[in-house]
């Protein structure tokens, strides 16, 4: 196993008392695998992509759980020996591409410069490296002489998955890359980052966008307030939903080749520094019970992941 | 309802003195360049295509935040562009807007209800008691209770209760024409389908018509009853939704489509060729050739016509193919 995240909570202390935005969360991933981790804003998503690069500044903390990646225990390293990860290892875009470019530098310097800080090569053989990414990722190679502005926002998102490419890392994790850009964009972007699951590394896609997820990943991990809810098949989870917020959540979406109409989702997420008793979705829940005023646990129902006392394992 | 005639905008691009000088040329960006189309009463037309492509200016155009550099636009058979003040403000009244951004549209030292009372005095319909009933009531009917939510202030609100708020807003002065500027997009996934179900209940209460602006086909499919496809300025492909959606007739709406994510998995690809061309400097001959994977000579020398009978597109050589 690549991946394997155990038990993992991430909470923030702020003034409105403790928001656990991660909540005893574990998946895994092998290597090859495309995942999305698909939610609403707040879900805890991002929070979850963060914690595993541990990117988590004050007032938050990862507050238990393991990340084990590749033979280390990510929550337990160094901040010394976690740099050398971050980037050479796991490799993240970000939605906005202007998070990870220097608007003042070359795109050639500043993929040079990220791979001089990690291999062991000279200026001259990383700027040829730079020139084999960027024609890799799709743009022209002469492209190492501009800068960010003089670049789209779909070949700025192009330039960060080249600069996270370029160091060969085992695992990607892409936070709403394509959030920001057009659907033919998109498009691209999305084939792109499916090429280099093709050459072995692992992708981490997380995004609102639940079509997408069917579309272009493996397995779907469904997100609410801080809990995993369902996780499994993509394909046979977006077809038999089991959880109601992930059924909900489908038929709450328009598609666009199917002509039907949308049902939507009563209430809104809740507060996190204070949520529901029980079950965090029952307030929304159409078929919510008194037993739903204890948290539900975590069943596997062949080789799915639920997170409802709709499925109790007797 | 409404009927606008070669809609065009151009801004000039701002230039220092000495590239004046040197190039002696004023360029423009050509936002909307010759947009043609209408909406009957209670239809809900939807205009699509990617950001940049003159959708939003056309909307702000119609509802009178900006004005056109060329083109008519008539409401009810009078031409608008030519009217006085007075009659302008008088139409202002009929014809409304849902923004994008719920966080930008709402004032943020106005009470909720104040803002809706604030609409009808603008409009002269209502003043004092009579105001804040019908804000009362309002409210009631989007979803947001007026005993609990008059008194509130937009920082109190989520995304997704101040769009309710902007659509009540527009709602109270029953107007017969109300342009929704991706009035989701910036809203919760799961809270979407709320809001669109409140529009579209307005539309059937108030037979309104309706331009609907997205760069989400999916949603372009559920609520229009037409889609217009725009592309540099221009409507590329404009008909029934089920037609556009099922037959696309140019390769620009064909691949578009074929880009839009879905829970279909199987579905047939149209390629595009490379980004976006400079609004600045839009090709010659057909504005898509150089993405155009079908381009021929004739395209890169004659700009294609928008022609068809209700179900028109701008192409020398329209496919033939079913999604």
């Amino acid at each position: 196993m690549l991946l394997e995240v155990e038990n993992l909570t991430t909470l923030f202390r702020t003034k409105r008392g403790i928001i656990r935005a991660v909540d005893n969360v574990s998946l895994s991933l092998e290597k090859g695998d495309f995942i999305s981790i698909v939610g609403e804003s707040g879900c805890g998503k991002s929070t979850l992509a963060y914690s595993i690069i541990r990117l988590i500044d004050s007032p938050g903390e990862i507050a238990g759980g393991k990340i084990y990646f590749d033979g280390k225990e990510l929550t337990s390293l160094s901040e010394e020996k976690m740099r050398k990860v971050r980037g050479k290892e796991i490799g993240m875009v970000f939605q906005d591409p202007m998070t990870s470019l220097d608007p003042l530098e070359k795109i050639g310097d500043q993929i040079t410069e990220t791979l001089m800080e990690h291999i062991d090569v000279t200026k001259k053989e990383a700027w040829q490296i730079a020139r084999e990414m960027l024609e890799k990722v799709g743009l022209p190679p002469d492209r190492v002489e501009s800068y960010p502005h003089q670049l789209s926002g779909g070949q700025r998102q192009r330039v960060v998955i080249a600069m996270a490419v370029s160091l060969n890392p085992k695992l990607l994790i892409a936070d709403e890359p394509t959030t920001a850009l057009d659907v033919i964009v998109q498009e691209k972007i999305m084939d792109l980052l499916n090429e280099m699951r093709k050459e072995g590394r692992a992708i981490m896609l997380i995004t609102h966008d639940f079509a997408l997820a069917a579309e272009r990943s493996d397995r779907i991990a469904v997100m609410y307030a801080g809990w995993i809810i369902e996780m499994g098949d993509a394909d046979r989870l977006t077809k038999e939903p089991m959880h109601p917020y992930t059924r909900g959540l489908i038929e709450s979406v328009p598609d666009v080749w199917v002509d039907r109409e949308i049902k939507p989702l009563p209430g809104f997420p809740p507060d996190l520094a204070k949520p529901p008793e029980g079950c965090r979705f029952r307030p929304r829940c159409p078929l919510a019970t008194e037993k739903c005023m204890k948290e539900p646990p975590g069943v596997d129902v062949d080789g799915r992941y639920v997170k409802c006392w709709l499925f109790e394992v007797k | 309802m409404l009927k606008v005639e070669g809609l065009k905008k151009y801004y000039p691009v701002q230039k220092s003195s000495i590239e004046v000088l040197l190039t002696k040329r004023r360029d423009f960006v050509r936002a909307v360049d010759g947009v043609t189309f209408d909406v009957q009463k209670g239809e809900v037309l939807s205009l699509v295509g990617e950001s940049g492509c003159g959708k939003t200016t056309t909307g702000r155009i119609l509802v009178g935040l900006e004005t056109p550099t060329d083109g008519r636009i008539y409401f009810k058979d009078k031409e608008v562009t030519s009217m006085e003040k007075d009659e302008l403000r008088r139409l202002r009244r009929h014809i409304q807007m849902v923004f994008q951004d719920p966080y930008a549209s709402l004032n943020p030292r106005m009470k909720i209800g104040e803002h809706l009372e604030d609409s009808l005095a603008v409009h002269g319909i209502a003043e004092g008691e009579e105001a804040k009933e019908m804000a009362m009531a309002m409210l009631d009917r989007v979803g947001l209770p007026g005993e609990q939510f008059y008194n509130r202030m937009p920082y109190q609100l989520s995304g997704g209760q101040r769009q309710r708020v902007a659509i009540a807003r527009a709602m109270i002065l029953k107007p017969e024409f109300v342009v929704a500027d991706e009035p989701v997009s910036m809203i919760d996934v799961s809270l979407r389908a709320a809001i669109l179900d409140l529009l579209m209940s307005f539309r059937e209460e108030y037979d309104l018509s309706m331009i609907f602006i997205t760069h989400d086909l999916s949603v372009a499919r559920l609520v229009g009853d037409r889609i217009a496809v725009m592309y540099l300025g221009k409507i590329v492909e404009i008909g029934e939704t089920r037609k556009v959606i099922h037959n696309p007739r140019h390769p620009y709406t064909a691949a578009l489509l074929s880009s839009v994510p879905s829970f279909m998995k199987r579905r047939k690809r149209v390629e595009i060729i490379g980004d976006i061309a400079n609004p600045i400097d839009i090709p010659p001959g057909c504005r898509y050739h150089p993405r155009c994977p079908f381009a021929r000579d004739v395209c890169r020398k004659d700009e294609p016509e928008l022609e068809g009978d209700r179900h028109l597109f701008a192409c020398h050589f329209p496919l033939e193919l079913t999604f």
